[in-house]
C-alpha cells in the first residue's frame, strides 16, 4: 500500500468520509438545511478526484505511470469503466440528493442517518464498480446494500418498515446464493481475483463429462440467481414492486437506478472478465431471462393503479432490455458493442427514471397519495411536473426525442449484430405493450379533477426544481445529441474489454 | 460531406420552436392563439418557399436544400441528420403547411385548455413536417415516433364520444406498426450496413440490386415496412382504427390525420417500398393491387351506409387511400417498360386526398359546431341557412367523386392509366369505387344540404369570416390543381422517375437473365 494506492481510491476514500462527515454535522447543528447542503457541495470532492483520475490517464490506459489495474494488492482496479460508473452513481447521488430535500423536511425523516446512509450507500457501490476480488466484491456488495435497507425503513411506518424488512432479507438471501456460487468457483479455479479466477478456470476440462465442468456451471448459475435478484430481473423480481411501494420514493429513485447500475457493472466484469475465457453458452441463459423480465414486467404493470408498484414493475421490464445488451456481449468476443449499449442505456434510463420518480415524490407529498387516478387535474395544478413527468414516461416508452429511444435502438442493434433477432423482436413487442400503462398515465394527469379535493397549485422547492429540470434535460439531450454519451461508453467498454484480451 | 441550407431546418423546427415558446410563457388563450397562428403561417411560408423554390429544371440535383450534419456515429450506429426534399416530399411539405395553417385557424375558437391544446398541434407539425423531409431512415423513423403522444392527447383530451377508447386504440394500432419498422431498420443495418439508413445512398439503386443479404430476409423487410405504412395509410384490413379515431378527433385533429398523417404512410410507401425495394415491389405489386382494391371497394361500400357525417368522410378515405395503393401497384407491369403514370397518380391522390378530405372535415366540423349535430337523418336543407359551407361540401364533395376540373379528378385518372397497364381486369373493378364515391357523395350532399330545413335547425349560422379563410385556401388549391395539374405532376414526376429508372433497369436485367 501506498500514497498512489489511496489516490486511485481517493473518490470512494471521500465519499465515505463525506457521510461520516454529515453524520457528525447532524449531531452539532441545528439548522437541518445545513446537513443536506453539506452533503450536497461535499459531493464535489469526490466528483473533483473522478476528474482527476479521468485527466490522468494516459493512452496506455495508466494513471501517473501507475499499474492502475492491481490497487491494494489486487483488491481494486481502476479503468475507465470504472470512472464510467463513478460518475453514474455521483450524478444521480447529486441528483437525489438535492431532489429529496423537501421530501424529507416534509415526512420528517431524520436528516443525518438520510442523507449519511445515502452516501454511504454510495461509495459501496463505487468501490463494487472497480472491486477485483471475490472478498471487495462481497463486502462492497453489502455496504451498498444495507444502508438502502435501513433506508428503505427509514420512514418508521407499517409500509416501510415491512419494505425495509423484505429488502434486507431477500438481499441477505441473494448474497447467500451469490456466495454459495463463489465458493465453487473459487474451488475450482484457486483464485480470489477476477484475472485468477480466469486463469484457473481455462484449466478446467470442458465439454468432457468432468465434475470440474458440472461445478463451474453449478457456481455460475447461483452467481446468476444472486445477480438476478441485484438486477431485479425476473424470475427473482417478486421483492421489486413491494419495497417499491413502501420505501420513502427519492429512496426508490436512487435503488432503481444507481443500485441497479452497479450491479449491471457487476455482471458485466463477473462474466467479461472473470468468466469471459470460459467457453459456456451463457448467452442464452441471459437472453431467456432479459425475455422473461421485459415480457412479465410489462404485462404485469398494465394492472397496476399504485405509481410505484407500476415504476416497481417498469424495473423489472428495463431490466428486460439491458440484459438484452448483456446478452449481446457474450456471443462477439472482440466487439464491445453489447456492452456499450448496456451502458449507454443505463444513463439514459437513470435519467428518465430520476425525473419521473422525484416529480413523484413531489406529487404523494402534495396530492397524499400515489394512485394513479388521484393525478387527475394535475397538469393545472402543476404544469412543471407535469412537463417533467410526461417527458420521462414518453422516455421510458422509447419514444424520441428521448435517450431511452436511442438506447434501446442501440440495445436491439447490438442483440441483431449477434445474431439475437429474436430477442430483439420480443423486445420491440415489449414497448409496444409498455407504451399502454404509460400512456395512461399521461392521461389522467391532463384529466380535468372531478371531485373536488384539493386542486391548489403545487409549489415545488427551488432545488428539487433544478434537480427534476437538470435530469430531464439529460433526458432530452440524450435522444436529441447522443453522440458524446455514446463515444464515452464505447471507452469505457473497450477498457473493459481490453483487459480480457 | 456537411452542408447545411438550414431552410428545411427551419421549417420543420420553427412549430417546435412555437411550442416551446408556449410551454414557457403565460396560460392566456389569446397569448396561444396567437402565437400558434404566427407560427403556423410562418410555416406555411417556409413550406411555400421549399416549394417555389424547389429546382425543377432536368441538370437539378435529385435532393435539394440538403442539411446534413454527423448525428450519431458510434461503432453500433451510424446515422446523420439528413434533410431534403426531392420532387416526391417537396409538394407534400407544402400539403403539410397549408393543412397545419388550416387546422390552427379552424381551432381559434377552442376555449378548453387552449394552451395545451395548440402545443400538441404545433408538436405534431414538427413531427409530420421531419417525416416528409428526413432522408435518414433512423431520422425519419424518430420524426414517425414523434407524432404519437400528440396526436393520442388530441383525441383523448379535445374529442367527443368514446375518445379515450378510440384514442387508445390509435395509440396501439400506430405503434404496432412502428414496432414493425423498428424491427425492418434493425434488419436492415444488419443486412445492408450502416449506409443503408442513408436514404440517398440507398434510393440509388435499391437493395434488390446489392449483392449482399438474402432475398429472403429482404422480402421481410419489405413486408415489415409495408405494414407499418398500411396501418397508417390505412389499409384494409388494417383500417379500423381510422372511422373510430377521426369520428371522435376534435376537427382540427381530424384535418391533420387524414389531411397529412395518412399520408405518411402513402409517402412510406413510395419513398421506401417502391424506392428501396425494387424487385419486390415489382413483383409482389399484385398483393398490393388486390388489397387495394379491397380498400377501395370495401371503404366505399361501407361508406353508402354511414349517416354520421364525420364517420362518413373516415370511411371515403379508407376508399380513397386504397387508390394510392393501386398507383403504385402499377409498378407490377410485366416486361413492359414501366411508367411513371401510376406513381405519380398515387402521389396525387396523397396531395389532392389532403386538401379535398381536409375541406370536408372543416366544413363537417363547421356544421357540427352551429348544427350541434352529425347525423344526416337530421340534418337537411341548410345550404339554405349555410350557403358558403355549402359551397365548400360542394366543391369538395365533387372533387371527392372526381369530377373533372378540379383536383380529385387528375389523380384518379392518372392512378386508373397507370394501373391499367399493368392489372387491367383488377383497375375496372376499382373504377366502381368511383361509381360509389359517386352514390355516397350526392346522396349525402342531398341528403344534408338540400330539402327541407327541419325547425330546430332555423336559427343556423353561417361561416363567419375567420372560418372562411381556411376554406378559401382549400377550395382555391382544389381548383388550380383541377385546371393545371402540371403545377404538381411535374414535381412529382421529377421525384418519381428515378425510382422508375432503377425498376426498369432491373427488369432489364432480369429479362436478360431470362434470355439467357
Amino acid at each position: 500500500m501506498n500514497f498512489n494506492d489511496i489516490y486511485l481510491l481517493s473518490p470512494q476514500i471521500s465519499i465515505a468520509g463525506l457521510a461520516i462527515l454529515t453524520i457528525l454535522v447532524d449531531l452539532v447543528v441545528a439548522r437541518k438545511k445545513a446537513v443536506m447542503l453539506i452533503a450536497l457541495i461535499g459531493l464535489i470532492v469526490p466528483l473533483g478526484f473522478a476528474l482527476s483520475l479521468v485527466y490522468g490517464f494516459d493512452a496506455s490506459n495508466d494513471v501517473l505511470g501507475v499499474d492502475s489495474s492491481s490497487i491494494l494488492s489486487s483488491s481494486f482496479s481502476l479503468s475507465i469503466f470504472s470512472l464510467y460508473f463513478n460518475f453514474l452513481v455521483l450524478g444521480a447521488l447529486a441528483i437525489v440528493v438535492a431532489g429529496s430535500s423537501s421530501y424529507v423536511r416534509d415526512a420528517g425523516l431524520p436528516v443525518g442517518e438520510y442523507f449519511g446512509l445515502l452516501l454511504l450507500s454510495a461509495s459501496g457501490m463505487m468501490l463494487l464498480v472497480s472491486a477485483e476480488n471475490l472478498i471487495t466484491i462481497y463486502i462492497a456488495l453489502e455496504l451498498t446494500t444495507l444502508p438502502l435497507a435501513a433506508l428503505s425503513a427509514i420512514a418508521m411506518n407499517g409500509k416501510s418498515t415491512e419494505s425495509g424488512i423484505k429488502f434486507l432479507i431477500v438481499s441477505a438471501l441473494s448474497s447467500a446464493v451469490m456466495l454459495y456460487g463463489m465458493a465453487f468457483i473459487y474451488g475450482l479455479s484457486g483464485s480470489i481475483t477476477l484475472e485468477g479466477i480466469s486463469a484457473g478456470l481455462s484449466s478446467v476440462p470442458l465439454g468432457t463429462d468432468s465434475y470440474q465442468q458440472y461445478g463451474v456451471l453449478l457456481g455460475v448459475i447461483l452467481l446468476l440467481v444472486g445477480f438476478g435478484f441485484k438486477l431485479s430481473a425476473a424470475p427473482f423480481h417478486m421483492w421489486v414492486p413491494d419495497v417499491y411501494e413502501g420505501s420513502p420514493t427519492p429512496v426508490v429513485a436512487f435503488l432503481s437506478v444507481a443500485s441497479k447500475a452497479v450491479a449491471f457493472a457487476l455482471v458485466l466484469r463477473f462474466f467479461y472478465v472473470g468468466l469471459g475465457d470460459l467457453d459456456l453458452n451463457w448467452v442464452l441463459l441471459f437472453a431467456v431471462i432479459s425475455a422473461v423480465s421485459m415480457s412479465l414486467g410489462n404485462l404485469l404493470a398494465i394492472s397496476q393503479t399504485n405509481i410505484k408498484r407500476l415504476f416497481g414493475y417498469s424495473t423489472i421490464a428495463h431490466a428486460g432490455y439491458i440484459l438484452t445488451g448483456v446478452a449481446a456481449m457474450s456471443y462477439v468476443g472482440d466487439s464491445s458493442i453489447g456492452v456499450s449499449s448496456v451502458l449507454f442505456y443505463l444513463v439514459a434510463y437513470a435519467s428518465a427514471n430520476l425525473t419521473a420518480l422525484l416529480a413523484i415524490s413531489q406529487i404523494g407529498e402534495f396530492v397524499g397519495s400515489d394512485e394513479i387516478d388521484s393525478y387527475a387535474g394535475l397538469s393545472k395544478q402543476s404544469p412543471f411536473l407535469t412537463v417533467a413527468l410526461v417527458i420521462s414516461l414518453i422516455a421510458l416508452i422509447g419514444v424520441p426525442p428521448t435517450g431511452i429511444f436511442i438506447a434501446k435502438i442501440y440495445v436491439f442493434t447490438a442483440a441483431v449484430d449477434s445474431g439475437l433477432m429474436w430477442l430483439a423482436v420480443v423486445g420491440v413487442i415489449n414497448s409496444v405493450v409498455s407504451a399502454y400503462y404509460y400512456v395512461r398515465v399521461i392521461r389522467v394527469m391532463f384529466r380535468s379533477n372531478d371531485n373536488s379535493r384539493n386542486t391548489a397549485k403545487i409549489n415545488t422547492g427551488v432545488l428539487v426544481k433544478l434537480a427534476i429540470v437538470v435530469s430531464a434535460l439529460v433526458t432530452v439531450w440524450l435522444g436529441t445529441m447522443p453522440s458524446w454519451v455514446m463515444g464515452v461508453a464505447e471507452m469505457a467498454a473497450v477498457s473493459l474489454v481490453n483487459v480480457v484480451n | 460531406m456537411i452542408e447545411f441550407n438550414g431552410l428545411l431546418t427551419a421549417t420543420v423546427f420553427l412549430p417546435a420552436l412555437g411550442a416551446l415558446v408556449l410551454i414557457l410563457g403565460p396560460d392566456n388563450r389569446f397569448f396561444s392563439r396567437f402565437v400558434a397562428t404566427i407560427v403556423a403561417a410562418g410555416d406555411f411560408v417556409l413550406a411555400i418557399l421549399v416549394f417555389s423554390l424547389f429546382d425543377r429544371t432536368d441538370t437539378a440535383a435529385r435532393f435539394q436544400f440538403l442539411d446534413q450534419w454527423v448525428w450519431i456515429s458510434s461503432d453500433a450506429i451510424k446515422s446523420t441528420y439528413l434533410l431534403g426534399v426531392d420532387g416526391l416530399s417537396a409538394p407534400l411539405v407544402l400539403l403539410t403547411g397549408l393543412l397545419g395553417l388550416c387546422a390552427v385557424l379552424a381551432s381559434l375558437k377552442i376555449t378548453l385548455r387552449v394552451k395545451q391544446y395548440f402545443i400538441w398541434v404545433l408538436l405534431l407539425q414538427t413531427s409530420v413536417m421531419g417525416v416528409f423531409t428526413s432522408l435518414d431512415v433512423l431520422l425519419f423513423f424518430l420524426f414517425w415516433e414523434v407524432e404519437l403522444i400528440p396526436m393520442y392527447m388530441l383525441i383523448t383530451t379535445w374529442g367527443s364520444g368514446r375518445r379515450e377508447y378510440s384514442g387508445m386504440k390509435f395509440l396501439i394500432f400506430t405503434i404496432a406498426g412502428s414496432a414493425a419498422m423498428l424491427v425492418a431498420i434493425l434488419g436492415l443495418i444488419l443486412t445492408q450496413g450502416d449506409q443503408a439508413l442513408n436514404m440517398m445512398i440507398s434510393l440509388e439503386s435499391g437493395f434488390g440490386l446489392m449483392p449482399s443479404g438474402g432475398v429472403i430476409s429482404l422480402s421481410l423487410l419489405f413486408w415489415l415496412f409495408f405494414v407499418a405504412f398500411a396501418i397508417k395509410l390505412p389499409v384494409w384490413p388494417l383500417h379500423t382504427w381510422l372511422p373510430d379515431a377521426h369520428t371522435d378527433a376534435p376537427t382540427a385533429a381530424s384535418v391533420i390525420l387524414a389531411g397529412v398523417m395518412l399520408k405518411m404512410g402513402g409517402y412510406g410507401l413510395l419513398r421506401i417500398n417502391v424506392g428501396m425495394f425494387p424487385e419486390h415491389i415489382h413483383s409482389f405489386a399484385w398483393i398490393l393491387m388486390i388489397l387495394g382494391v379491397i380498400s377501395v371497394i370495401y371503404g366505399g361500400v361501407v361508406t353508402v351506409r354511414q349517416t354520421d357525417l364525420k364517420r362518413l368522410v373516415a370511411y371515403s378515405s379508407v376508399s380513397h387511400m386504397g387508390l394510392v395503393l393501386v398507383g403504385i401497384a402499377s409498378v407490377g407491369a410485366s416486361y413492359t417498360y414501366v411508367s411513371v403514370t401510376g406513381l405519380t397518380g398515387a402521389a396525387m391522390q396523397l396531395f389532392t386526398h389532403g386538401t379535398i378530405t381536409g375541406l370536408l372535415f372543416l366544413c363537417v366540423g363547421l356544421i357540427y359546431d352551429k348544427a350541434h349535430t352529425r347525423s344526416i337523418p337530421q340534418l337537411g336543407g341548410i345550404a339554405q341557412r349555410m350557403p358558403i359551407v355549402g359551397i365548400a361540401v360542394l366543391v369538395a364533395g365533387f372533387g371527392s367523386l372526381g369530377l373533372p376540373g378540379l383536383s380529385g379528378f387528375v389523380s384518379e385518372i392518372l392512378v386508373f392509366f397507370g394501373a391499367f397497364t399493368a392489372f387491367p381486369v383488377l383497375t375496372v373493378v376499382a373504377v366502381l369505387g368511383i361509381v360509389l364515391a359517386a352514390g355516397y357523395i350526392l346522396w349525402m350532399i342531398q341528403r344534408a344540404l338540400f330539402g327541407s330545413l327541419p325547425d330546430h335547425l332555423s336559427e343556423l349560422k353561417d361561416a363567419d369570416r375567420l372560418e372562411c379563410i381556411p376554406l378559401i385556401l382549400m377550395i382555391i388549391s382544389i381548383v388550380i390543381i383541377g385546371i393545371y395539374p402540371s403545377v404538381l405532376t411535374d414535381v412529382f414526376n421529377s421525384g418519381l422517375e428515378p425510382m422508375v429508372s432503377v425498376i426498369n433497369n432491373m427488369s432489364v436485367i432480369n429479362i436478360g437473365l431470362l434470355g439467357n
